[in-house]
């Protein structure tokens, strides 16, 4: 029970709390509290002396939005922020209470009728632009993979192809998304005309820039990882003489995993980070619309609320890059 | 008949000047049922030569041939037992195993190869830990799992490069044992790479030396002719065993020293002789 515990917290990216696991089931306290500060304590101490550093600074920063706000001023927009979130939703719950009411008793009176259904018009809140940015990031993240994955073990299978797609993959890697986004809202425009409501057109153009900026590392990672597999276990799927697709599946694939997620972990992290610059460019809902809106609204609350971003965004990140170790540390099988 | 033929089979690596001929004029014929040892020191070509004869790797010059046809690659009739194990890490001991055996009978279901797997587990005695990783095995049990997948694929020879080679020597000799008890019983034809001279002796019929490299080639065949089952204490003391042995040591050991001598420079040391304290003395006295 205790040793699945401290399993479980140990690939999840909790190792830290391991020593509280152990604390609870009384095992030497001294040793236990000495890792416990150098693993939680050190790091505190470090987050309260930047706090510290960052109020002071901020103070003598005099912007033409008033003064840089400190520690104390962004977590009080954290909370008002949370505060209107709440509001909406209770608003939305009542707007759809008072439509059913009506829809129904105009069902009463005339069975036959016809019945309109709105959702509620409310503007998204600060809740709903993180949840869309969740959604935009993983729709290109999974994009991405799904372009790189193929490409990635067909390059590092065969020399040929890996010396032949070389050039382009390494001139198109380092492209800006700012560079991109404008093409591919052309394209998307051009291209997407069918209006079936399914994705919005904003979503996909950001989604896209996305991919077209994260997919790289993935590939390849993929393609030096099929590549390098150790001869051994090439050798044991000629011996066995397995068929080239059993051969991927089971011999190289398995063997490459680790890297492809090493891979994987790295678009991930590239895509979060381009995200924000593609939403704030093509005004599609998320994260980084909030902070140009917030930027263009010029209100004494905006740097605040803009700092809320910017943390929710490193913590974010810095969640999905668990997320990812976690996933990595499960496939592995070293 | 022969089952499997060299001849003047020549392999080296590296181009130009950089080349260095690792395999040269290796003639060998190995019949069926028999079962071969292959002696030489380590770096003399050994995994190469078992290499060629699996089908891994293609000799420069002359022609490799089993049962008169010429290799082409790697075959189910010639099973391998590598000298790392080579077991997949990421699948159980009862996977590995399947891997092969799905691989040479395709049509069969998946209770046909489970309980065929399963008989092979039982054979290397390994029923316990058939669904361990190969990491979470010592590595005696790891050989034996590389053995039973060699065997599973019910090879008519049965290629083994210095499978016992990382081994402690308790072990190795248990495992001798029961690899010479398996091939007993299958009765297949096998070739055994080894470096260990006593283990040559104790398991094949006939053992052949390789001489050092570059060039090596294959030294003069020793038969051994010592009733099997043989039973390693009686061994020591026999005869035959002292004989054979003392000969394969003579030659090993000629071999060994020409190479050496064949490398060693004369280098021109300064005369030195060390100061004592003594003589510190008595020369401090003889300058005063």
């Amino acid at each position: 029970m205790k040793a699945k515990a401290i399993q479980l917290l140990n690939y999840s990216g909790f190792s830290w709390a391991v020593p509280i696991v152990k604390l609870a089931s009384g095992e030497d306290i001294k040793q236990q509290f000495t890792i416990l500060w150098k693993r939680i304590g050190m790091p505190f101490c470090a987050i309260v002396l930047f706090l510290f550093l960052w109020s002071v600074a901020a103070k003598n920063v005099q912007t033409s939005l008033g003064v840089l706000p400190g520690p104390v001023m962004v977590y009080h927009q954290a909370n008002v922020l949370w505060q209107e979130h709440m509001g909406e939703r209770t608003k939305a719950r009542e707007f759809y209470a008072r439509q059913d009411a009506r829809n129904t008793a105009i069902l009463q009176q005339n069975p036959d009728a016809t019945i309109k259904t709105v959702s509620y018009p409310g503007k998204a809140t600060y809740i709903d632009q993180i949840i869309t940015s969740l959604k935009t990031v993983f729709m290109g993240f999974v994009i991405a993979s799904l372009i790189a994955l193929p490409i990635g073990i067909l390059c590092g299978s065969s020399k040929n192809v890996m010396t032949a797609l070389n050039p382009i993959i390494q001139v198109l890697k380092p492209v800006s998304p700012l560079a991109w986004l404008p093409i591919v809202t052309m394209v998307i425009s051009a291209v997407y005309t069918t209006n079936n409501g399914w994705f919005e057109k904003s979503f996909i153009i950001s989604a896209l820039t996305v991919s077209l900026c994260s997919l790289w590392p993935t590939l390849l990672n993929t393609a030096m990882g099929v590549a390098s597999v150790n001869t051994d276990y090439i050798n044991v799927a000629r011996v066995l003489q397995l068929s080239p697709f059993k051969k991927t599946t089971k011999v190289v694939l398995p063997a490459t995993l680790p890297l492809i997620f090493t891979g994987l972990r790295i678009s991930l992290g590239v895509g979060w980070m381009v995200l924000i610059a593609a939403e704030m460019l093509a005004q599609n809902p998320g994260l980084g619309k909030f902070v140009w809106d917030e930027f263009q609204n010029g209100s004494s609350d905006s740097l605040a609320r803009i700092m809320v971003a910017v943390i929710t965004i490193g913590l974010i990140g810095f969640m999905l890059d668990q997320l990812m170790v976690a996933l990595q540390r499960l496939v592995s099988f070293e | 008949m022969a089952i499997l033929e060299l001849k003047n089979v020549c392999k080296g690596y590296g181009e130009g000047n950089e080349r260095t001929s690792v395999l040269k004029d290796i003639n060998l014929s190995i019949n069926e049922g028999e079962f071969v040892a292959i002696v030489g020191f380590s770096g003399t070509g050994k995994t190469t030569l078992i290499n060629l004869m699996n089908g891994l790797i293609y000799p420069d010059q002359g022609e490799v041939l089993f049962k008169g046809q010429q290799v082409q690659g790697p075959s189910h009739d010639r099973g391998v037992i590598f000298q790392n194990y080579s077991l997949l890490p990421w699948f159980t001991v009862t996977q590995n195993i399947a891997l092969g055996v799905k691989s040479v009978y395709p049509s069969w279901s998946q209770s046909e190869v489970d309980a065929h797997v399963s008989r092979f587990i039982e054979m290397v005695n390994l029923t316990p830990a058939r669904n361990k990783r190969p990491k979470e095995l010592s590595g005696g049990m790891r050989q034996r799992v590389a053995v039973a997948r060699s065997l599973s694929m019910q090879p008519e020879m049965l290629l083994m490069d210095e499978p016992l080679g990382a081994l402690d020597a308790l072990t190795r000799g248990n495992l001798q044992d029961e690899i010479l008890q398996i091939w007993n019983q299958n009765r297949c034809t096998a070739l055994l790479i080894t470096n260990d001279v006593d283990e040559g002796i104790y398991m094949a019929d006939r053992i052949i030396p390789l001489t050092t490299g570059p060039d090596a080639t294959l030294g003069p065949e020793f038969n051994i002719q010592i009733e099997r089952p043989r039973d390693k204490t009686e061994m020591n003391s026999s005869d035959e065993f002292k004989k054979v042995r003392n000969e394969l040591m003579t030659y090993l050991m000629d071999m060994g020293a020409s190479r050496k001598q064949a490398g060693a420079k004369e280098y021109s040391l300064p005369q030195l002789s060390p100061v004592m304290p003594r003589n510190m003395q008595r020369r401090n006295r003889k300058a005063g």
